[in-house]
């Protein structure tokens, strides 16, 4: 009995190792902004994902602006796709792939903000957005 | 309790399988044009499907020549106005496929149709100012095209209903109110 369950159960472990949780993603982005996890701010976290910054483009971005003022729904690209909603509470994938994850902090701060988004502000966003019910 | 077992296994065996499958190198193979009727190749690339299909659709690298997909890969930073920009190596894989199934690989009657109309050495940056969209598309109107349900001309799916399938025949057009 011991036998027939151990390969499935060391698959199981294997696969859960490999996915992260948004629990990870604030713990690693304090860690790196050198402060305490439990001093992020949910209340930051949803200003930077509402304000409306200048863009050389012309009209102001945000990241609200394609993901929608409501991260439980989905939002919609320039081009008009749509986007799976961003907060974990109805969307079980995000924040558990750090490749993933990076790519798109790393674009997309770059469009809204013209630089890359520092640790602070990451962990506060993830921080807002994971505890959403 | 066996079929708490065996519940373990499937869970088990699918999870590995899709990790399997995410996993894999993606391949570029044609699988050649869908035939009949259906003139768009069905090739598929992963990084492909992925990295350009997350914010529109993964437009068939039959609608521009190789030179059009180069100068597209080469400016991703700033992609229409955004950042687009991939790791070395997914960009690497995503621009061979472009080239292997441009519009002037010679290898789908897609491309074929586009290159009959292109202007020699032509290197357009999009779809839409290829002389062949132009003239399939000539009787949308512009206040068409700007409807919110439709957005851009970018938004092939919004009345090409089937258009990640590579399917743009006429006859499955909707144009949304």
């Amino acid at each position: 009995m011991i036998k027939r369950l151990a390969g499935p159960v060391l698959l199981l472990l294997s696969v859960s190792a490999l996915a992260d949780a948004p629990a990870d993603f604030t713990a690693r982005y304090a860690a790196q902004a050198g402060v305490a996890a439990s001093t992020l701010s949910p209340a930051r976290g949803e200003a930077f994902y509402r304000l409306e910054r200048a863009h050389p483009a012309g009209a102001k971005r945000s990241c609200a602006g394609c993901h929608s003022v409501d991260p439980r729904q989905a939002g919609r690209t320039r081009v008009g796709k749509r986007i799976e909603p961003l907060a974990p509470v109805v969307n079980g994938a995000r924040f558990t792939d750090a490749a993933k994850v990076e790519k798109w902090f790393r674009r997309n701060c770059m469009d809204v903000l013209q630089r890359e988004c520092s640790a602070q502000e990451k962990g506060d966003f993830v921080a807002w957005l994971s505890q959403l019910k | 309790m066996n079929y708490f077992i065996r519940g373990v296994a499937v869970v088990a065996t699918v999870g590995a399988m899709s990790l399997l499958a995410f996993s894999l190198p993606s391949g570029g193979e044609a699988r050649g044009d869908g035939g009949g009727h259906d003139l768009m190749p069905r090739q598929t690339n992963t990084n492909w499907q992925q990295e350009c299909g997350s914010c529109h659709l993964a437009y068939p690298p039959s609608l521009l020549p190789k030179a059009s997909w180069r100068r597209v890969m080469a400016d991703l930073d700033a992609h229409f106005g955004e950042n687009a920009s991939l790791e070395p190596a997914t960009q690497a894989d995503i621009q061979r496929f472009l080239e292997i199934h441009a519009a002037d690989s010679g290898n789908s009657r897609m491309g074929d149709r586009v290159m009959r109309r292109a202007a020699p050495a032509a290197a357009p940056l999009r779809i839409t100012e290829t002389r062949w969209f132009v003239r399939e598309h000539h009787e949308v109107s512009r206040a068409t095209w700007s409807r919110k349900s439709i957005g851009s001309a970018a938004n092939c799916a919004a009345c090409h209903r089937q258009a990640e399938r590579g399917v743009f025949e006429e006859d499955t057009v909707k144009i949304p109110r």
